[in-house]
């Protein structure tokens, strides 16, 4: 008998069950909906994001993110992800700014060494000052990964409430993407004494752009 | 309104002085008492040590004594929960005890949510001058949900003073056997207590769980301290 | 019957500095917790539990099902899944795939259930390097030592006591202040991430209707350790499903908050197979092994199966006051504190572990705060009674066996009761401290019967 075939027999002898009987219902999931308004969706997301000790801004157009950033790219290695909306906002023709890999390995090497990555954002949940992203053509796993500095340029349509709303958007999300990521502030540990820490692994700083009229 | 006493048997055999003193503060209220002399015990030391079948003789005895009380008031916590939540699987093979025991939940009161919820008073007319510090035992806590009632009770107290540890939810560290398997952790954690109650800088310690100050008192003792514990029954008996 | 390991706890209560480090780390975590899960905060906070209980409750019931489901969805998205037994199938799983794809280095993200089966010991004789990437868990492993707790592994050391670990095992010079010591840890690590030919994970949960598996964690190096290596292997017990991508509403809500008293944990990563068609990066290979090393075991006694409901937050340690006196590594096991206690006698013999239940002085701070509801004091009980049935079988502790028979007949009958109150109040004084006193009296004073007891004086009283 395999391994598998001996696990789910014991598993049925425990419960009593037999093959391919299906369980009795379940309910369904209770999602529970916005605890405000979604005019004040920036506002939380933005109270909420620094309060993780990340900085976030909102700039009217696309036009206006540039001159936001460029303080903060200046002199620097930047690599951005594939995003239109990046194209959009002219990050990506910027000469400082790497993109458009196609390959995995040229990819991952200027990440490696970039002082900032830049990426889009699928969603935003205002209630945690969260970022979320699919990994996909456009959006590389690594851009907000391996950079210590990562910067997300966010349309202010696609901020949600919440996670549950986010998963009734997307009940599943596996059907988008082999990788989505939650990311809820700067990477931190508090492993030593106790002390908090900020960019262990992943980025120490990071950057949301909310653009109001996207 | 009669009401029947179930001492427990730490009070009937090592604080005696509890039991009277509920009865005092029952009797002041109006209540005619009755004490069945056959009582003994709950059963909650076999059953905590794993012999719930030694526990289930002490448990049928006790159904029988108390067959017929209407109200059954016990100054503790850890009694209390035992009969009107554990009886529930002491008796689960046998219906006809496990229907008495169903029956004679709702009529076990612990002494303090007694004197709130069927004598509905807060005041009983007590004076104690000292400051006090309340200990949440931690059946009363979480299987009874017992916290704000004792605090209501103290804060009528004329002359008393009650200030809050910073520990006052953590353990006392009795447990039961757990106190004679493990006394090195049993006396640690009382100890920590401890130093909670004198950051408070109280006389006295206040409980309505005597195993806990019988605990407490051990290890303050020990210590050399010149602190007491006082069962709240007996702080709402002074005058 | 193996007891427990009474100088070893001794020696963890006389040591003020752990005391204080393990008492104010526990502190701490219950303190953020409680912010976080407060009314104002979150309302429905007892309801999630109730939900997450439930949903736990048809997962395990119906965990075969959710089994196949989850496999077929993995497949479907271009994983695999392989079933193990036990830890030595997992290494054989891991090593068959390290040679087939010639691999030396693997780079590991925490995973309890990889401790559990000794994972990196089994793959370290064979020239396979698996390093933890968890700075925590970096830090232990370097020591060679245990996790002291589920969430904070390395909670029982000082940054002086990193210093000397990186010093002779990194070669680094000395370095005490912790922001620099993960500067190192982290080039290190980098280094290893971008090397490795592997990465393993572990898993919080497994999706059934996706195939996939969600991982949470603050660093960044589970996500590193499934994108940077062209293989991902997830490792998880099989109890850690749910059925639905939307039930992770209701467990997210509970978990970060539970453990640490984030709202959600930096990084949540829902994982489902290898890259997809025109994804840059991300493994090319994707295995979920799932693991049983004696799950099926606890799914027997439909009373005890709802050990199995436990998602590893760490709040019942936190709360434990034993275990805030003992710490983690006076637990036999990799599980320690109040989960630790009901699971380590059922996965393991009873007799081995005997005591464990014991060490509990069933306050119930557990229970209270188990985010999916656990009746971690029930079950304390319920051990109790099966150890004393294996004792009895085995003609063992008949002594205490024999003094409960009593208690419960002397209890039975009052008048034997009353009389036997009487003498022990008379005699009292003469008895010296021996056997259960000699306990008591090496903490505390001893309490005396009272002259007279209650029975005498109301009996006294009525007479008047």
């Amino acid at each position: 008998m395999t391994s598998r075939d001996q696990i789910l027999a014991d598993i049925r002898t425990a419960l009593g069950r037999t093959a391919g009987q299906r369980p009795a219902p379940l309910t369904a999931p209770l999602l529970r909906g916005p605890r405000f308004d979604r005019d004040l969706y920036i506002q939380t997301f933005v109270q909420r994001f620094e309060k993780l000790a990340g900085k976030a801004f909102a700039v009217p157009d696309a036009a206006a993110v540039l001159p936001q950033l460029s303080p903060l790219l200046d002199g620097k290695r930047v690599v951005a992800s594939h995003a239109p909306f990046l194209d959009t906002c002219g990050i990506t023709a910027l000469p400082q700014v790497q993109s458009g890999f196609s390959g995995r390995d040229a990819l991952r090497d200027a990440c490696a060494a970039a002082d900032i990555g830049i990426t889009s954002a699928d969603y935003a949940l205002a209630e945690t000052g969260t970022l979320v992203m699919l990994s996909s053509r456009q959006e590389a796993r690594l851009v907000s990964l391996l950079p210590p500095v990562h910067v997300a340029i966010v349309p202010r349509s696609r901020i949600l409430a919440n996670l549950d709303e986010l998963l009734t958007l997307l009940p599943k999300p596996a059907e988008q993407s082999s990788s989505m990521v939650l990311i809820t502030g700067p990477s931190r540990t508090a492993d030593i004494e106790q002390i908090l820490i900020r960019g262990v692994h992943g980025p120490g700083e990071i950057y949301a752009v909310i653009v109001e009229n996207a | 309104m009669k009401v029947s006493l179930f001492v427990t048997c730490i009070v009937d055999q090592v604080f005696p002085q509890v039991g009277i003193a509920m009865a005092g503060v029952l009797e002041r209220l109006g209540y005619e008492i009755d004490f069945p002399q056959a009582q003994t015990c709950c059963g909650q030391p076999a059953f905590n040590s794993g012999y719930p079948g030694e526990a289930r003789t002490v448990a049928r005895h006790f159904l029988e004594v108390f067959r017929d009380s209407e109200y059954i008031v016990v100054p503790s916590g850890s009694c209390t929960s035992m009969i009107a939540h554990h009886y529930e699987e002491i008796f689960k093979d046998d219906s006809k005890r496990l229907d008495e025991a169903h029956r004679m939940s709702p009529r076990v009161w612990e002494f303090s949510r007694f004197l709130l919820e069927v004598a509905k008073t807060e005041d009983v007319g007590a004076r104690y001058n000292g400051i006090v510090t309340y200990h949440d035992s931690c059946h009363a806590l979480r299987e009874l949900r017992i916290k704000s009632g004792p605090r209501r009770l103290l804060a009528k107290v004329q002359g008393l003073t009650l200030r809050e540890m910073d520990a006052a939810e953590e353990c006392c560290g009795f447990g039961g056997t757990f106190s004679i398997k493990f006394p090195e952790i049993s006396g640690a954690m009382a100890r920590t207590k401890i130093d909670s109650i004198r950051k408070t800088e109280a006389d006295a310690v206040v409980s309505i769980d005597s195993s806990c100050l019988m605990q407490l008192q051990g290890v303050i003792d020990r210590a050399g301290l010149p602190i007491r514990s006082m069962h709240l029954a007996e702080v709402l008996a002074s005058r | 019957m193996t007891g427990a390991p009474s100088e070893n706890i001794q020696k963890t209560l006389n040591d003020p500095r752990l005391q204080l480090a393990i008492y104010a780390a526990s502190g701490r975590l219950m303190d953020h917790r409680a912010t976080a899960v407060q009314t104002e905060v979150l309302p429905e906070y007892q309801d999630l539990r109730t939900q997450a209980n439930q949903i736990k409750k048809h997962t395990i019931e119906n965990l075969d099902y959710y089994l196949e489901q989850l496999e077929a969805n993995v497949v479907a998205h271009g994983g695999q899944v392989v079933f193990c037994r036990d830890g030595q199938e997992v290494a054989d799983f891991v090593l068959g795939l390290a040679k087939k794809n010639d691999a030396r280095l693997i780079v590991k993200s925490k995973s309890m259930t990889s401790e559990e089966i000794h994972f990196n010991e089994r793959l370290a004789h064979h020239q396979l390097e698996a390093v933890e990437t968890d700075l925590g868990e970096y830090i232990i492993q370097l020591a060679h030592q245990r996790p002291y707790h589920i969430v904070a592994p390395a909670l029982h050391l000082t940054r002086y006591d990193v210093a000397d670990i990186f010093t002779e095992r990194l070669g680094v010079e000395r370095e005490v202040v912790p922001e620099n010591q993960t500067k190192i840890a982290r080039a290190v690590l980098r280094e290893k991430f971008l090397q490795a030919d592997i990465g393993v994970t572990g898993a919080n949960f497994l999706i059934a209707d996706s195939g996939a598996v969600v991982v949470v964690e603050n660093e960044g190096n589970a996500r590193l350790s499934s994108s940077t290596p062209k293989i991902h292997i997830a490792v998880a017990g099989i109890e850690k499903l749910i059925p639905r991508a939307q039930d992770l509403a209701v467990f997210l809500d509970l978990l970060g908050r539970s453990a640490t008293g984030q709202p959600l944990t930096v990084y949540t990563s829902f994982l489902s197979g290898p890259r997809r068609g025109d994804e840059v990066d991300g493994p090319d290979e994707f295995y979920l092994v799932l693991l049983d090393n004696g799950r099926t075991k606890l799914l027997v006694d439909p009373e005890k199966r709802q050990s199995l409901y436990c998602i590893r937050c760490g709040a019942c340690l936190n709360h434990c006051p034993v275990y805030r006196k003992i710490g983690g590594h006076n637990y036999p096991w990799v599980y320690s504190g109040p989960i630790g206690a009901i699971i380590t006698p059922q996965f393991h013999d009873i007799t081995e572990n005997g005591w464990l239940p014991f060490a509990s002085s069933l306050c119930g701070a557990c229970a209270e705060v188990c985010p999916v509801k656990i009746e971690i004091p029930k079950l304390l009980l319920k051990l109790r009674s099966e150890v004393t049935d294996v004792k009895r079988q085995h003609g063992a502790s008949g002594l205490e066996r024999f003094a409960f028979r009593m208690f419960a007949w002397v209890m039975a009958h009052p008048k034997i009761y009353l009389l036997g109150g009487r003498i022990g109040a008379i005699l009292a004084p003469l008895v010296p401290p021996v056997g259960p006193l000699k306990k008591w009296a090496s903490q505390r004073t001893l309490p005396r019967p009272a002259k007279q007891s209650f029975h005498q004086l109301w009996a006294a009283r009525k007479r008047k």
